[in-house]
């Protein structure tokens, strides 16, 4: 196959990359979107292996067949409330892989290239393995933090700055060593060195970012990939790559931000990480209410409630996916909506532990997405509805976000509930939510506590709803 | 402890300050309870409910205002019509007695009282804070009588509500003018709204507007310099007369125009103020009515005459002074939950023991009588609305620091020169190869910021998991490096191709698992 057969399929696979992302854009074209994506890396396989390579095919289909059918066994058998954790391994996949392929292509040192082109081809070598490197480690971490097989809380050690910075400058001493050495043909000592850094590095920085923060490191992850991928096609000359690894980057870049936004906070301060172990400004939001003011509901009175109402929100957070509760919320919903009670959920950006997470889960027990609503949707809405319940939320329904202009998360965007009519509020207890801020909405006149664990109150409600 | 019940004696009173709903949940609390025989039949709850809730049924009222520790009733106590005792002399130490008490109105029952060594709660006197709403019997019953006010003005309307064409001809809705929008207003307004008819309402205290509004009737307003009525505790004070003139122009233009006037306006301690003159009842339509829920205090109208309903000047006034006993049930229900709300309160052990602490400032507002020590009046409550306004001037400040000064109008292109500069010194080295991947790579970066910000939120899981996907085109890098010679440089590129093949059968695969849930 030429040369430019090869390359015209790569801009077909680019186009028909660039058509998935567009497809997510809308509910009804998603699914066409994923089937473009395959269709994407299906020409660039095939076209790749047919066109460039001419040995090891067993080696090949050995890996493929074997990766391919755990991949299959993997989607097929995850459950939605573990999603993030499965997102988070699969992009320490995308690492890992370009960790090898960049060693791979250290050592095939083609002699054809010298000078500045040298430079710049170990340059990204360099760099596609150190992002590569740091998005496993770091995505491991993550995968571990989420699965709380290690714990969720912010690990920071004493100076921690001042060791990540020393990591920054050691890797960067080893690139120009790297450089020096790969001129004279090998280079592999700084190249294992700053993998160690890098791998190091990536773990430090998601240790210490705690468990409310996790959809900004989840989507960073995404991004981290993307620009190991996109290294990685500077480094062969690969276009399809770099295309696919700048969509990718950008990708993962905006979740990110909107994420921040979504909580109000500097992305540098995600990363420099820590938030939910300070108290500062507790207190001032603590003395808004105490103990005394809480009005405790049961799940029949809740019932009642709901029956009555013409109009119910629900604001389910990551408490609910941790219950399981989402299929018998969709119960209730659908006892509700028989009754032709608007019913329909509200959700913050933030709220799970990835982006998109409450949605996927509510789908996952066929709650129709057009009874689903983003917070900016739905928050001037409030006034006219009856009930609102908050299932294992927190901080995002937190009315210190607006009124305690010390509080941590001064300036949050939250959803608010408290201007309708009556909250019942889902909890365990009256612990503070990650950001370890007290919340004034518990206090609020009309608002309802509901005490138990997430599932058997809404089991209780489905119970008494006739 | 033991709580005892007692009917009330008053002429016409029919509520019960015990219902068995609340009569099952103070038995959580760990109290014995006895109520009078049918001291709830006025208010439909009959002695079978009672004894089937667990309350002792007592045939003999002496012998409960002994027997008992803590006595609640709804009026403060009274002589006996028949049985001639005054329950006070039957009081001794350690009893308890929660009650309306009017303190400032009745001086010497407090007296009494203190003398017999007794300990008393006034529920009238429960601090008008946000924690203590839940046992305000105060606004349960000013909601009831803003409520029961609307039916009764129905009673003596001669027309409908609501507004309606029919073939017999149109009829058009009726104007219902509510003067005071505390609770009882507010509830009046709720009220004749939900009939249909076109409400009004006027109070001195502006903040209230948005509440008003809020339940889609009109606010009237004043052509007045602004004057705040709002008093301490929630309640107006009294005006300067010249807005008491505007006031009163006002209500003279509306009289003439609306079919019904419902007035609530009362200033604590002194005499209701007389809102509507005999000049302005006459200009009314015959058939209009007005309800007068300050009656009691003398009337907003000086025609009202309390407790009767009269028709003067073709307009009825009625002057009906205990609304809630006239909606008995429900008042009866609304009083005991507050009552259970502050025995709660008083009993934190949850044993049956009550403890009267003096530092809880809700429970120091309601005790009036101190185990034998007048505690009546309690110092001034926090106004809670204070530390709001606080919190307010304290984010604006915020605010205003937080606003950048406007940048320089050509700031913007600092960054593109640097850009461009950097791009230059790339350029005059970089070889062009390398150029070309690089345009490829920013303009995909356009893109993928373009196409990304149309991504629906609900999508960005499955947003992740495909991009997560062809992420993993990094296969080619190892496709293209498995026919390598060198050993080492094929397992990598094989252990490679294994890892991106999970990626893309396990992203893909996930995305269409997860995009087939999502359903309308």
């Amino acid at each position: 196959m030429s040369p430019g057969v090869i390359t015209a399929a790569y801009i077909g696979a680019s186009a028909l990359f660039i058509l998935a992302l567009n497809g997510l854009s809308h509910q009804e074209s998603a699914r066409r979107g994923n089937l473009y994506g395959m269709l994407g890396m299906g020409l660039a396989l095939l076209v790749t292996i047919v066109g460039l390579v001419n040995d090891n095919q067993f080696f090949l289909i050995l890996g493929m067949l074997s990766g391919g059918a755990i991949g299959w066994i993997l989607a097929k058998r995850v459950e939605m409330t573990h999603m993030p954790e499965l997102v988070a391994i699969l992009h320490s996949m995308v690492g890992l892989a370009a960790v090898f392929v960049g060693y791979a292509n250290a050592l095939e040192h083609s002699s054809a290239i010298s000078g500045v082109e040298k430079t710049i081809h170990d340059v990204e070598t360099y760099l596609g393995i150190l992002i590569g490197a740091v998005t496993f480690s770091g995505s491991v971490a993550a995968y571990l933090k989420l699965s709380a097989k290690i714990s969720g809380k912010p690990l920071q050690l004493p100076g921690r700055h001042l060791f990540n910075l020393a990591l920054l400058v050691a890797s960067i001493l080893l690139a120009v060593l790297y450089v020096e050495q790969s001129a004279a043909g090998g280079g592999l000592v700084p190249l294992v060195l700053m993998t160690i850094i890098a791998l190091v590095f990536g773990v430090h920085m998601v240790v210490a970012i705690g468990g409310a923060d996790m959809p900004v490191v989840v989507s960073m992850l995404n991004s981290y990939s993307g620009w190991a991928a996109a290294a990685m096609g500077f480094m062969l000359g690969n276009d399809l790559l770099i295309v696919v690894g700048a969509l990718v980057g950008s990708s993962g870049a905006i979740l990110s931000y909107i994420m921040c936004k979504a909580m109000n906070r500097k992305f540098i301060n995600v990363i420099l990480g820590g938030f939910g172990n300070k108290p500062k400004g507790t207190g001032e939001a603590a003395a808004q209410g105490d103990v005394g003011d809480i009005k405790p509901i049961e799940a029949e009175e809740t019932a009642h409630l709901l029956e009555t109402a013409k109009d119910v929100m629900i604001l389910p957070g990551y408490g609910m996916a941790v219950a399981q509760a989402q299929h018998t919320v969709y119960e209730i919903t659908k006892k509700l909506r028989a009754k032709g009670i608007n019913v329909r959920f509200g959700i913050h950006p933030v709220a799970g532990r990835m982006p998109g997470h409450m949605n996927v889960l509510l789908a996952e027990a066929k709650v129709p997405y057009d009874i689903v609503f983003e917070m900016d949707e739905i928050n001037a809405d409030f006034p006219k509805v009856d009930v609102s319940i908050v299932i294992g939320a927190n901080d995002i329904v937190n009315p210190a976000a607006q009124e305690v202009p010390d509080s941590p998360i001064a300036g949050m965007p939250v959803l608010e509930p408290w201007n309708g009519g009556t909250t019942i509020v889902l909890k365990r207890g009256m612990s503070t939510g990650y950001a370890g801020v007290d919340n004034p909405l518990f206090y609020k006149d009309n608002t309802r506590m509901l005490f138990g664990d997430a599932k058997d109150s809404v089991d209780a409600v489905l119970k008494f709803l006739s | 402890m033991r709580i005892g019940v007692p009917r009330e004696i008053e002429e016409g009173e029919k509520r019960v300050a015990l219902t068995p709903e609340v009569a099952t949940q103070l038995k959580k609390l760990g109290f014995s309870l006895a109520i009078e025989s049918n001291a709830g039949k006025a208010a439909n709850f009959s002695d079978a409910l009672y004894r089937e809730a667990g309350v002792e049924i007592v045939d003999d009222p002496k012998e409960l205002w002994t027997s008992s520790d803590i006595i609640v009733k709804v009026r403060p106590p009274k002589q006996h019509p028949e049985l001639g005792f005054y329950g006070i002399e039957l009081l001794g130490k350690g009893q308890t007695l929660i009650s309306f008490l009017y303190p400032a109105q009745n001086p010497e029952m407090l007296k009494e009282l203190a003398a017999r060594g007794v300990t008393a709660l006034s529920m009238d006197s429960v601090p008008r804070i946000s924690r203590a709403q839940k046992m305000d019997a105060l606004s349960s019953m000013a909601n009831i009588a803003g409520y029961r006010a609307v039916i009764e003005a129905a009673q003596y309307f001669g027309r409908f509500f609501t507004g309606q064409i029919t073939a017999a001809g149109k009829i058009p809705p009726a104007k219902v003018l509510v003067i005071g929008a505390g609770v009882a207003g507010l509830a009046a307004i709720g009220a004749a709204k939900s009939m249909g008819a076109i409400v009004r309402a006027f109070d001195t205290r502006p903040e209230v507007k948005e509440q008003v509004e809020s339940m889609d009737a009109e606010f009237l307003m004043l052509n007045f310099e602004d004057e705040d009525g709002s008093g301490e505790g929630g309640y107006a004070k009294t005006m300067s007369p010249e807005f008491i003139k505007a006031e009163m122009d006002l209500f003279a233009s509306q009289a003439a125009e609306v079919d019904i006037i419902i007035t609530t306006a009362l200033i604590p301690g002194k005499p209701a103020p007389e809102l509507i003159t005999e000049r302005m009842v006459a200009n009314m339509k015959p058939g209009s009515v007005i309800v007068d829920l300050a009656a009691e205090a003398g009337g907003n109208c000086k025609l009202t005459e309390a407790n009767k309903v009269v028709v003067k000047h073709g307009v009825t006034l009625v002057g009906y002074t205990n609304l809630p006993s006239r909606l008995a049930a429900q008042a009866s229900q609304l009083y005991a939950t507050n009552l259970r709300h502050l025995l709660t309160d008083l009993c934190p052990g949850k044993d049956g023991e009550i403890v009267v602490n003096m530092d809880d400032e809700v429970i120091r507002g309601a005790t009036v009588v101190k185990s034998g020590e007048i505690t009546w009046p309690p110092p001034a409550p926090r106004i809670s609305l204070a530390p709001k306004e606080d919190v307010g001037i304290k984010a604006k400040a915020a605010m205003e620091a937080a606003a950048v000064k406007p940048a320089h109008p050509l700031a913007f292109l600092i960054p593109l020169l640097l850009c461009g500069l950097g791009l230059y010194g790339l350029g005059s080295v970089a070889p062009p190869a390398f150029i070309g991947h690089l345009t490829v790579f920013v303009l995909s970066c356009f893109i993928g910021y373009m196409v990304i910000w149309g991504v629906s939120h609900s999508l960005h899981t499955p947003l992740m998991s495909v991009t997560n996907a062809i992420s993993s085109i990094i296969v080619i890098g190892a496709l293209i490096q498995i026919s390598s010679s060198n050993p080492l440089v094929v397992a990598l590129a094989t252990l490679a191709v294994f890892i991106t093949s999970i990626n893309i059968v396990g992203g893909f695969a996930v995305t269409q698992r997860m995009l087939r849930m999502f359903s309308k």
